[in-house]
C-alpha cells in the first residue's frame, strides 16, 4: 500500500523547471531513495512533500489525504518528519530540548495552559521529558543531554536530528543526505540505524549521494535528472539502466 | 522547585528594600522603586519575545504608552464635551461611566477601572495583532526597521492628537481605587501600598514568564530563535507562536503603562519615543537576552538608577553607550560566568602588567 503518492508534481523557479511532472510512490514499511546528480532537484521535491515549499501543480497524497500546498506544520502534524541537509539544530538550546521539541506535534498544552502550569501541563512535560531521554538512549546520546547542542560534534549533531525528527513518532521519515559529512564508519553505522528505524514500522524516504549506501539499504531506488523522474525500481534494476549510467558517467548511451 | 525558591527570594528581597528604606528614613527612594517595576514589566515582555523567541522589536514603548494614555484618557477630563449627552446619559446609566469630580472639584466623568484596565489590555493586544500579523514575517534588520517604524508612528499620533494632549500629554489624572485599602496614585500616604502592588504585578509577570519558559510554548518560542525552518518541521506554528508572545509582551507592557500613569498622575509623548525602545532592549541585551532574571535585575537598576537622576543630561547616552558596550564585549550578557572572570582577571592583572 502506498503511504505517499506524489503525483505530476511541479515547480518551477523562473524559467527553470526545478521539479518538472515527478510522480512515484512510497509504500509503508519500505525505504525509498531519490538519487540523481547535484541540481538534479532532489532536495526541492523534497522541501515540497514537506511544505517548506509550495508546488505549482500536481497532487501529493499521504495515507490517502491531501498534503498538497500545506505548511510545514501541518505536514508535520500529519506524520511525516525530516532531517536537514545542512543540520539544523536549535543551537540555543540542550540535547534533551531539541529533542522535546520533536515531541511538540504529540503534546498539546498550548500557550494559556503553559502559562498557568496547570497540573495536566506538568504531567504532561514529564512525559516528553522521559520520551526524549528514551531517544536519547537509542541513539546513544545519553550522555549528552543538557549539553548545548551547538557544542557537540558532526555525528552526534546528526544523532540528535535524527532523535528530534523520531520524537514525534512519524509515519514517514524524510532524510536529506543523512550521510553528508560522515565518514565510512559513520555511514555503516548509519545504514544500520536507518534499517533499524523501518524496523520499527517508520516508512522512509531519503535524498542521498553515498551510492554505496543506497544500494545496500534501500527496497525501492527512483533516480532525477533535471527534474524529471528518468528511472525507477528496486536497487539491482536502477544500477544497470542505461539512462542512470549515463547520466551519472556522462555519454550518450541514453540516445538508443 | 527552583523557580519557587527564586521567585520566594525575589518577594523577599522587595520586603527588605521596604524595610532598609524605611529604617534609615529614604522611604521616598520607594517611588522610583515602584516606577521600574512598572518598567520592569515591559522589560520582562520584551525579554520573552526578544531573548527567547529572538524577534526584536524596537517601537515596545508605545505598547506602554498605550496602556498609559488609555488610562489618562478614560480617566480625566475626555468626556466633558458629552455632558448632558443622551448617549454619555446612557453609559453612567449603566455604569460604565461615573460622575465624579476631577482634580480641581470640577464636575466630570471616567471609567472605572474595572473597565478602563481590561480597554487597555484590550487596545494594546488588538494593536499589537493588527501590527504583528504583517511585521512578524520579517526576520532580522527588517523586523527591526518595522517595529522602529510603528513605535515611531504611535509616538507621532501621541504627540500631534488633542485627545492625548499633544506635545504637553495629559495630566492630573486621577488616582485608581482598585480595591478597598488599595488605591493607585501618586499620594505620599499610599507610597507603601503602591510599591507593594507594583511587585506583586512584577511577580506575578515572572511566575507566567518562568512558566512559559520551562513549558512546550517556552521550546517552541526558543526554537524558533534557533531555526525558524526546523520549528516548523517539527510542527511548531512558527507564525501564530510569534504573534502570541508579540501580543503577550504588548499587553504586560501596556498593563505597566496603565499603573504607571495612574501612579505619576499623568503621561506624555516621551514614553512611547524611540529612545525608550531603544532603552528597553539595551536591558535586555544587558541582562543576557534569554535571561529573565538577568533582565529584571538590570532592568531594575538601571531604571532605578536613572529615575534618581545619576546620569544627569546623559541619561539616554548610557543606555545608548550600554547597548554598544554589550553588543561588542558581551553579546551574551554582562551576567555570565565568563564575562565575569574574564573582567575580573582584568582588574587583577592591570596595575602589574606594565
Amino acid at each position: 500500500m502506498a503511504l505517499l503518492e506524489v503525483n505530476n508534481l511541479c515547480r518551477s523557479f523562473g524559467g527553470l523547471r526545478a521539479v518538472n511532472n515527478v510522480s512515484f510512490r512510497v509504500n509503508t514499511g519500505t525505504i525509498k531513495a531519490v538519487i540523481g546528480p547535484n541540481g538534479a532537484g532532489k532536495t526541492t521535491l523534497f522541501n515540497l512533500i514537506a511544505g517548506a515549499l509550495k508546488p505549482d501543480g500536481g497532487s501529493i497524497l499521504f495515507n490517502g489525504r491531501s498534503i498538497y500546498g500545506l505548511p510545514p506544520f501541518r505536514v508535520a502534524a500529519a506524520g511525516i518528519s525530516r532531517t536537514f541537509q545542512n543540520i539544523k539544530l536549535f543551537g540555543n538550546m540542550t540535547v534533551a530540548e531539541n529533542i522535546m521539541v520533536g515531541r511538540h506535534t504529540r503534546s498539546g498544552s498550548g500557550f494559556a495552559a503553559s502559562m498557568l502550569s496547570l497540573p495536566r501541563t506538568r504531567r504532561e512535560e514529564r512525559e516528553i521529558a522521559e520520551r526524549a531521554a528514551e531517544l536519547a538512549r537509542l541513539f546513544g546520546i545519553e550522555d549528552v543531554l543538557d549539553a548545548g547542542a551547538a557544542s557537540l560534534d558532526f555525528g552526534r549533531q546528526r544523532a540528535v536530528e535524527f532523535a528530534r525528527a523520531l520524537a514525534s513518532e512519524p509515519q514517514l521519515l524524510l532524510l536529506d543526505e543523512p550521510a553528508a559529512g560522515l565518514n565510512i564508519y559513520e555511514t555503516n553505522e548509519l545504514a544500520k540505524r536507518i534499517v533499524r528505524i523501518r524496523d520499527m514500522g517508520i516508512t522512509i524516504l531519503l535524498i542521498e549521494h553515498d551510492m554505496s549506501l543506497v544500494m545496500d539499504i534501500s527496497d525501492e531506488i527512483a533516480v532525477l535528472s533535471y527534474g524529471e523522474k528518468i528511472a525507477e525500481g528496486p536497487p539491482c534494476n536502477v544500477r544497470n539502466n542505461p539512462q542512470v549510467i549515463a547520466v551519472y558517467l556522462g555519454g550518450d548511451v541514453a540516445q538508443d | 522547585m527552583k523557580r519557587f525558591v527564586a521567585i520566594g527570594a525575589l518577594a523577599a528581597a522587595v520586603i527588605a528594600l521596604h524595610l532598609l528604606f524605611a529604617a534609615a528614613g529614604a522611604e521616598y527612594l520607594l517611588v522610583q522603586l515602584t516606577m521600574a517595576a512598572y518598567y520592569a514589566l515591559v522589560v520582562i515582555g520584551l525579554c520573552l519575545l526578544m531573548g527567547y523567541a529572538g524577534q526584536i522589536s524596537l517601537g515596545h514603548a508605545a505598547f506602554f504608552a498605550l496602556g498609559g494614555y488609555t488610562a489618562a484618557v478614560l480617566s480625566t477630563n475626555s468626556f466633558t464635551q458629552l455632558m448632558g449627552a443622551p448617549a454619555l446619559e446612557r453609559l453612567v446609566h449603566w455604569g460604565l461611566v461615573t460622575a465624579g469630580t476631577d482634580a480641581y472639584g470640577a464636575a466630570a466623568h471616567q471609567v472605572p477601572v474595572w473597565l478602563s484596565l481590561p480597554l487597555a489590555v484590550a487596545a494594546a493586544a488588538a494593536v499589537a495583532l493588527v501590527i504583528g500579523i504583517p511585521v512578524l514575517k520579517l526576520k532580522g534588520h527588517y523586523l527591526a526597521m518595522a517595529t522602529l517604524g510603528f513605535g515611531t508612528i504611535l509616538y507621532r499620533i501621541f504627540l500631534g492628537t488633542r485627545l492625548f494632549g499633544e506635545a504637553d500629554g495629559i495630566s492630573s489624572v486621577r488616582p485608581c481605587a482598585l480595591l478597598p485599602g488599595l488605591t493607585i496614585g501618586g499620594d505620599t500616604a499610599l507610597r507603601t501600598q503602591n510599591y507593594y502592588f507594583a511587585w506583586a504585578l512584577v511577580l506575578l509577570a515572572m511566575v507566567l514568564s518562568l512558566n512559559i519558559v520551562s513549558s512546550r510554548a517556552g521550546r517552541a518560542l526558543r526554537s524558533i530563535h534557533g531555526s525558524e525552518e526546523a520549528a516548523a518541521a517539527m510542527g511548531v506554528n512558527t507564525a501564530r507562536y510569534k504573534l502570541y508572545v508579540f501580543i503577550l509582551s504588548a499587553v504586560f507592557a501596556a498593563v505597566g503603562g496603565f499603573f504607571m500613569t495612574h501612579f505619576n498622575g499623568g503621561i506624555g509623548p516621551a514614553e512611547a519615543g524611540i529612545m525608550k525602545s531603544v532603552r528597553y532592549v539595551a536591558i535586555v541585551a544587558v541582562g543576557g537576552m534569554a535571561n529573565l532574571w538577568g533582565s529584571l535585575l538590570i532592568g531594575v537598576l538601571l531604571n532605578f538608577l536613572s529615575l534618581r537622576g545619576i546620569f544627569g543630561s546623559y541619561d539616554d547616552a548610557v543606555f545608548g553607550a550600554l547597548l554598544v558596550f554589550i553588543m561588542a564585549l558581551a553579546p551574551d550578557g554582562i551576567l555570565r560566568r565568563e564575562f565575569l572572570h574574564r573582567i575580573m582577571r582584568v582588574r587583577i592583572r592591570w596595575p602589574f602588567s606594565k
